[in-house]
């Protein structure tokens, strides 16, 4: 880092976060990837870009989004103070579209008529082809085909949306093999084609840049939680796949030494089994996708799939940004099974009348763990990074097989 | 002198380009792997490129990917490409092995035992595809102390500008991908090539070999007219996928075919002066 008095300088003009990020790819995407970084320092310093994105963030996302006192949440909690960062009422329903309203406008920029992006949930694709219907830029989706099967509804609004959704059938045709054909598909059309990546990580400028886009989230957070309580909050829960809604809630609030960040990767079945996600406290160190990072693997340094009841936290590496953040202690990562997740939706949706996305009740359901222990005085920001409408037929499978009867909320 | 360079001598002493061949360490299985190994010199292969499997091939067409998942079924990993190497210098001592492949299974055996590992077994040069020269150097370093090339990729986007940082610090040979692609699907046109290859020519001395996209004995034959040497991959790969039977295993005289295929490559290599 350049400047030792800040954690937000990062990452160094190779793209590195401590020893991780950087940009690991084939040489012929190098030079596309460089055009990609200068293009984004160019636009970044432009205040007309500034002005356009903050336009279309207004106008047509809809922000900002509210901070919600969650009060029935904090009673059932029984201790800290529940604050919602409502990024589910963003158009499209989730944080997702930050990002790609900041990434449409470059690749615009850039003379791009191409968009592919690869999805996992369904919810980065549905932001792509949604940004693309409004600049009229033709739109291809890389999706798993297992994924295709149980994001039935967001695969057909992809579609709706002029998008054509390519069913990846290599690997086990999750969120990982999305993204091995995306940036297939990129290195045969390297002269149209834009590389919309959906989480902060990637080959450098990727994880910084959808950071500085999802960024938005933490800046109103602190905004709002100034105007509601007069202080900054004492800590912040947000979910990790990729982790570019977490890395968004966060960064803004790296250096307030005092606000304590909790993580929340999938645990799945539980750490202790095969079928999770949680790559920084389940896996290793090591290189895919372009970055280092820590990944699921086998000592053979094979990738291992991820396994969550959320599609879009069922990815085998993390943003690496949060890798260099897990290393030096200033975030602590933690986890939620689907198990908790269920419960923490189920709960969500009967006490306050919102529906989470199942990856957002992974953070729902650290914040009922710690809640009470951290007694009333304690202001608490959870991310609501998404909706639950997508989900409702997977939770109510789950349920009917007995993975959490309706009936035992404690 | 390092094998690579003596084969690169050897064969311009021939007034020739040479063929270098590509196969999946332990695809479809480790015996059968071997004897197709063991077998590529004398059916006409000048240096050997063996593929260190990997879950996720990201620069690889469809043939490669299922080559490397075929691999990986069958058991094999890095100590068992390194265990065929070993095997094969025990009666090769002048072909060229160049490991080609993706960092992250290097990395997880860990980057110094991976490179002394690797010398003592025999390896000549690596091509690891997910390191270009900004990020290369842990690798490249401890190769070069054990007296291993790195072998870095040229592409059709690569400029003239960023040439000079590409080969700054290449060694053994430069590879030319001719195509913007992934292996195995489109062809380059010579025309095209040939434009490539004196642009290169501008750039460095060292030898040049020309990948992804050749499939046949002609255009080995007419990429040998302009480069030092030609690459075939998946063509190889498709020829050894089409001697398995549907439960994986290898139909009898699968080894002969691929090796057959080998020789009608080099063929015309062989005949024509460069």
């Amino acid at each position: 880092m350049q400047n030792r008095n800040t954690l937000r300088a990062g990452p160094d003009e190779r793209g590195h976060f401590g020893i991780y990020g950087g940009r690991y790819v084939a040489e012929t995407l190098m030079p596309l990837i460089l055009s990609v970084e200068r293009a984004y320092a160019a636009a970044k310093a432009d205040p007309g870009f500034v002005a356009e994105l903050s336009y279309y963030l207004s106008n047509y996302v809809g922000r900002p989004s509210p901070l919600y006192f969650a009060q029935r949440l904090t009673e059932a909690f029984g201790g800290a103070k529940i604050y919602l960062k409502r990024e589910d009422l963003n158009h499209t329903g989730a944080h997702k579209i930050n990002n790609c309203m900041g990434q449409i406008l470059l690749a615009k920029r850039m003379g791009k008529r191409r968009i592919i992006a690869e999805t996992g949930a369904g919810q980065h694709g549905v932001a792509t082809a949604t940004v693309c219907a409004l600049f009229g830029l033709k739109c291809i989706i890389f999706m798993g085909a297992t994924d295709i099967e149980r994001q039935a509804p967001n695969v057909y609004r992809m579609k709706l949306l002029g998008a054509e959704v390519r069913p990846v059938t290599s690997g086990a045709g999750t969120l990982k093999d999305a993204m091995n054909d995306a940036m297939r598909d990129w290195v045969a059309h390297v002269d149209d084609t834009y590389y919309m990546i959906g989480t902060v990580a990637g080959p450098h400028p990727f994880p910084a840049m959808v950071r500085d886009f999802q960024s938005v989230i933490g800046e109103e957070t602190r905004t709002q939680i100034m105007a509601a309580e007069g202080r900054l909050p004492d800590s912040l829960v947000a979910c990790i796949g990729g982790g570019s809604n977490a890395m968004g809630l966060f960064h803004p609030f790296l250096d307030d030494s005092d606000v304590q960040i909790f993580g929340v990767e999938a645990a799945g079945y539980g750490l202790d089994t095969a079928k999770h996600a949680a790559s920084l406290k389940g896996g290793a160190p090591g290189v895919l996708h372009g970055n280092r990072t820590y990944l699921l693997q086998t000592d053979d340094g094979q990738i291992n799939e991820a396994h969550s009841i959320s599609a879009g936290l069922d990815y085998p590496g993390i943003g690496p940004e949060h890798a260099w953040l897990n290393d030096i202690g200033r975030v602590k990562y933690v986890s939620a099974t689907d198990h908790q997740a269920l419960e923490a939706f189920q709960l969500t949706t009967s006490l306050e009348g919102i529906i989470p996305a199942l990856e957002s009740s992974h953070a729902i359901a650290y914040a009922k763990t710690v809640a009470r222990d951290l007694g009333p005085d304690h202001l608490m920001v959870v991310s609501l990074s998404g909706r639950g409408d997508k989900d409702v037929a997977t939770v109510a499978k789950a349920l009917a097989d007995g993975a959490l009867p309706p009936g035992d909320l404690s | 002198m390092s094998r690579i360079a003596g084969r690169f001598a050897a064969l311009k002493a021939e007034g020739r380009a040479g063929l270098v061949t590509f196969l999946t360490a332990g695809d479809p299985d480790r015996a059968t792997g071997q004897a197709l190994l063991d077998g590529l010199p004398a059916a006409g292969a000048d240096l050997i490129e063996i593929g260190m499997p990997f879950s996720d091939p990201m620069a690889d067409g469809p043939a490669i990917q299922a080559s490397s998942l075929r691999a990986l079924n069958g058991g094999a990993n890095l100590v068992s490409t390194l265990e065929m190497v070993r095997k094969f210098r025990t009666k090769d001592q002048l072909t060229p092995i160049i490991l080609m492949g993706y960092y992250n299974p290097v990395h997880a055996h860990g980057v110094a035992p991976f490179c002394v590992e690797a010398a003592a077994a025999g390896v000549d040069g690596l091509i690891i595809v997910d390191l270009p020269p900004e990020e290369a150097e842990e690798l490249a370093g401890p190769a070069r102390d054990q007296g291993i090339d790195f072998i870095f990729l040229t592409a059709p986007t690569t400029d003239d500008a960023r040439l000079p940082v590409v080969l700054a610090s290449a060694s053994g040979f430069v590879y030319y991908v001719s195509i913007a692609g992934v292996t195995g699907t489109a062809s380059a046109s010579l025309d095209t090539i040939g434009g490539a290859m004196a642009r290169l020519r501008r750039h460095t001395s060292l030898p040049i070999a020309v990948g992804f996209g050749l499939k046949t004995a002609e255009q080995v034959t007419a990429v040998g007219k302009l480069a030092d040497a030609a690459v075939v991959g998946s063509a190889i790969v498709q020829k050894l996928a089409d001697g398995l039977m549907p439960d994986g295993k290898p139909k009898p005289g699968l080894v002969g075919e691929v090796l057959a295929f080998v020789g009608e490559l080099s063929a015309g290599l062989r005949l024509v002066k460069a």
